[in-house]
């Protein structure tokens, strides 16, 4: 089988990383991320019609007049119809969309229009950062235990390293940002990890076994060793998200954007972050000694 | 001998599995919309004639009907479909007179003896099937008198404390006035409680026998008690109506004084009613001592009993602090009911009953109700909603030493008792009352096309992996499939379980996460690879694959799992309901991979003596 030379690159694999950080963090500084209605709350407008209409109608006259995220319900009966905006409110808003709807012929009326909240709390928003910022530091206790601190410090990094690009890659080409793509972000914290202890099982199997001290040797063994599982398991990845991303549809179609990029990142950190960081950090055979450890070790596995 | 399961093994995946295909099974009937006929109160039941205008009826319309049941009571039409279903509606309402009640429903088509095994299907998401929509107003004068209240008691206690005689206090509208006998009380009084109230502006009120000191709050001290009471309410309702985070419910402000809740798969907004729970209020108060001058105390009456106590009017704290109410036994296994507060709850409970140990302490329930009345205005007649409330005590207990953020109220007659009082302390924690304005059900948010084409990429995807497996692995990867499907059972068996609410960007997580399951067996399967290529014979390279790649497969999924327990723990709302569904997915693709497909390996090739693996 032929092998690569993963940590030959690793140079230019840092250097791209950095860039590529560089232009996430300026975009989210510089302008945020877009947020979606369930972020940043919006307007409703309640509509009454002469007659039933049909919503697909609603949404695309809506659409094409420009109004973004828009959902469109039956509210009641068949012919009253509750549309949510993230327009931020004004009092002109609902006379607007009704005027909008009018001119497609139909006899509408307004009932209401009326600003809505975000449909997450500050609640959630500082709940969720505090939990991200416990949950990586458990994760970092563990990987220590299980394997070292230095394993812990690169698993961390690629995580950051995988979060931040994600988001800087919503908040560059202003992608809308509500709770499913969070939901993506989470997903994408679960498949980079799994990713990089799978390099780093293989990394420790492979300095436990190997009579040589040629880290960066050891790191191609094992990134070689373990690259058809990762192309097999991202590929499969890939497939369902590529479908999602293609049909899904609207609703999805952010959440597979997420993902994907995420994929891809976490791939690529599994092996130039969290396995070539370990190179600079000096790891050594004896990081993950001593040979009666080993034997324990392999006792307490079933 | 290598590659064998014991008996045991077997049976107990076998069990699980049945365990998983009995409770995702009923996802395969979901219910129906339908439309449901039922006579006005003491009317005759539909009749043949009628119902046969009815049926024909929707047929002009274009309404196919699934199928007609008809009970002493009502008369229910299934329908295929959200939208048919609000146009059904329509088309009976109007063609029905007065003596009928046209309502939407769901009706369940779990088959009885499904039911009876207390199986039931995953209920759809406001995108796929929409709900039920409550508007809810919060009494935003209610909530700055109750500040007032709580200011007042804190005002007297430290006048008590100071020894300044007062004589009443009152509360008009956004005003606290307090009456003293004579100027130099009121100075006196006035200079002490300016420093710790700063939120209100300060009058002196020359009445005709003492004076009186009027304490008005500030506009902006208003602002702030109103946006306390409507983010603390809609906390309080996000937590009630999505405990476990997989409900998918929406929880919204709406203008400035009005919260929307719109829940998911039920149509009934009497049962939906009973999940939004109650809109009580707390507060916790002494009782009065024999001594104490009648204006400063109320009698009321307990809400189990005719009996009755007299309490102090000073109120300690109200349900906002609350934090948490749950049951549990003491040592001695007798039920009691703890309670958790937040931190300015917890000091002030602990100012009020340290130098009160031995008194009694009180929990009034003050529920929040409107009586509709009808009244004529131009003729017509319109609905006029009466807001009224009803305040009784649940718990009276002695307070047997100072109290802090957490408690425990003991001395309950039974477990059912305990469950109760705290069920009500639990939704007595509002900030301010609140009155249901609006019930109605809505439809689906998603378009019917949206819907579909979410479905449709969705079976792709999964064919693509179920494809990309059979290419790949060949034999292994019929293996890898069938655990697939198992995979996909056991979580959606799990999360019908837990009463789950599928939105599409929730089936679509599923059908990621399945295919991110494959990846323990890929896992394993290129493990077997390695090691025949080493030269292993079948049996060895296959017990070798499964054993190495194990300790891969365990560090990988319990650093995601750690992941999961943490957001679970921490999150709220949809945080939380992911960190659900992601675990769920783990520990059913753990156990798929390392159990399941290792007893279909030894059922087939496992102890044969094969020269070549169809790998």
């Amino acid at each position: 089988m032929r092998q690569f030379d993963f940590m030959g690159k690793r140079r230019l694999a840092f250097i791209t990383s950095a860039i590529l950080l560089l232009i996430a963090l300026g975009s989210l500084a510089i302008q945020q991320l877009s947020l979606g209605l369930d972020f940043t709350g919006g307007t409703l407008v309640e509509v009454s019609y002469a007659t039933a209409p049909t919503l697909d109608t609603i949404r695309e006259t809506l659409q094409s007049a420009g109004l973004q995220d828009i959902s469109v319900q039956t509210f009641g009966t068949a012919d009253e119809i509750l549309i949510r905006l993230q327009q931020a409110f004004d009092p002109a808003v609902g006379q607007q969309v009704t005027e909008l709807l009018r001119a497609t012929g139909d006899e509408v009326s307004l009932v209401r229009a009326e600003f809505v909240g975000a449909q997450v709390g500050e609640q959630l928003r500082d709940q969720s950062g505090l939990g991200m910022l416990v949950a990586l530091g458990m994760v970092m206790l563990y990987v220590a235990f299980r394997f070292q601190y230095k394993f812990a410090v690169g698993a961390l990094l690629a995580l950051v390293h995988d979060v931040i690009l994600v988001l800087g890659a919503f908040s560059l080409f202003q992608i809308e940002f509500d709770l499913t793509v969070l939901a993506a972000v989470l997903a994408v914290i679960g498949y980079s990890l799994n990713d990089t202890i799978i390099v780093y099982d293989r990394i420790r199997e492979n300095i436990r076994t190997s009579r040589i001290d040629d880290m960066p040797a050891i790191f191609n063994d094992a990134i070689n060793q373990t690259l058809s599982r990762t192309l097999a398991t991202s590929g499969t990845t890939i497939l369902v998200l590529l479908a999602l991303l293609i049909l899904g549809g609207d609703m999805i179609h952010n959440f597979a954007v997420a993902l994907l990029i995420g994929v891809g990142v976490g791939t690529f950190s599994s092996i130039y972050v969290a396995s070539a960081l370990l190179l600079p950090l000096k790891l050594a055979r004896t990081d993950l000694i001593p040979a009666q450890k080993e034997n324990e070790d392999a006792e307490e596995l079933p | 001998m290598l590659n064998r399961y014991p008996l045991w093994k077997y049976l107990l995946i076998l069990l699980v599995l049945a365990v998983g295909l009995v409770y995702s099974l009923p996802n395969l009937f979901p219910a129906d919309p339908a439309v449901q006929i039922s006579p006005a109160s003491g009317g005759e039941n539909l009749s043949e004639s009628q119902l046969d205008r009815v049926q024909s009826a929707l047929a002009d319309a274009d309404i196919p009907l699934k199928s007609t049941e008809r009970d002493p009571n009502s008369v229910l039409l299934r329908l295929d479909s959200a939208s048919d279903q609000m146009r059904a509606r329509g088309v009976v309402d109007g063609l029905l007179d007065d003596d009928h009640v046209v309502a939407v429903n769901l009706a369940d088509s779990t088959p009885g003896w499904l039911k009876s095994l207390a199986a039931s299907p995953m209920t759809l998401g406001l995108d796929l099937r929409g709900g039920v929509h409550f508007l809810l107003e919060v009494d935003m004068d209610a909530a700055v008198t109750q500040r007032l209240e709580v200011n007042a008691s804190a005002i007297r206690e430290t006048l008590r404390g100071e020894r300044i005689r007062y004589r009443n206090t009152e509360i008009d509208g956004r005003q606290l006035s307090m009456d003293f006998m004579n100027a130099e009380d009121r100075d006196e009084a006035s200079n002490l409680i300016r420093r710790d109230f700063p939120d209100f502006s300060y009058e002196d009120v020359e009445a005709e026998r003492g004076a009186t000191l009027a304490m008005t709050l500030s506009d902006q001290a208003v602002q702030e008690i109103q946006d306390y009471a409507i983010n603390q309410n809609l906390t309080t309702l996000r937590n009630r109506v999505n405990e476990l985070g997989v409900a998918e419910p929406l929880v919204q402000r709406q203008g400035p004084n009005r919260i929307v809740v719109e829940l998911p798969g039920v149509q009934d907004t009497a049962a939906a009613k009973r999940v939004v729970g109650a809109t009580a209020n707390l507060e916790f108060r002494l009782e009065a001592r024999p001594d104490t001058p009648e204006q400063e105390t109320e009698t009321l009456e307990f809400r189990s009993s005719q009996r009755t106590a007299a309490l102090m009017r000073d109120v300690i704290i109200t349900g906002d602090s609350v934090s948490s109410a749950n049951r549990s036994f003491d040592e001695n296994g007798r039920p009691q009911v703890n309670i958790d507060l937040d931190g300015t709850g917890g000091t002030l409970i602990n100012r009020a009953t340290r130098s009160n140990i031995g008194r009694n302490m009180a929990v009034v329930f003050i529920e929040h109700k409107t009586r509709d009345r009808t009244v004529m205005e131009d003729g017509k007649p319109v609905v006029k909603r009466d807001p009224y409330t009803e305040r009784g005590i649940i718990s009276l207990a002695t307070i047997q030493s100072a109290l802090g953020n957490s408690f425990r109220i003991t001395g309950l007659d039974s477990p059912t008792e305990a469950a109760e009082l705290s069920l009500l302390l639990r939704s007595g924690s509002l900030a301010a009352p609140i009155y249901f304005v609006q019930e109605r059900t809505i439809g689906p948010s998603l378009g019917q096309d949206n819907i579909d084409r979410g479905i449709l990429s969705v079976q792709i995807g999964l064919l693509l992996v179920v494809a990309f497996m059979l290419l790949r692995y060949k034999a292994f990867g019929v293996i890898a499939n069938v655990a697939l499907g198992i995979n996909l059972v056991l979580v959606i068996a799990a999360m019908s379980m837990l009463g789950a609410t599928l939105t599409l960007p929730g089936i679509a997580g599923i059908v990621l996460t399945l295919g991110m399951a494959v990846d323990a067996n890929v896992l394993i399967f290129e493990r077997i690879r390695e090691e025949l290529r080493t030269g292993l014979s079948v049996q060895q390279a296959i017990h070798a694959g499964y054993e190495r790649a194990f300790t891969s497969i365990v560090d990988a999924n319990l650093t995601t799992l750690l992941v999961a327990l943490i957001l679970f723990s921490i999150g709220t709302g949809p945080v939380k309901g992911f960190a659900v569904t992601l675990s769920l997915g783990i520990l059913t693709s753990m156990f798929t991979a390392l159990m399941v497909t290792r007893a279909m390996v030894n059922v087939t090739v496992g102890g044969k003596p094969l020269k070549k693996l169809w790998i």
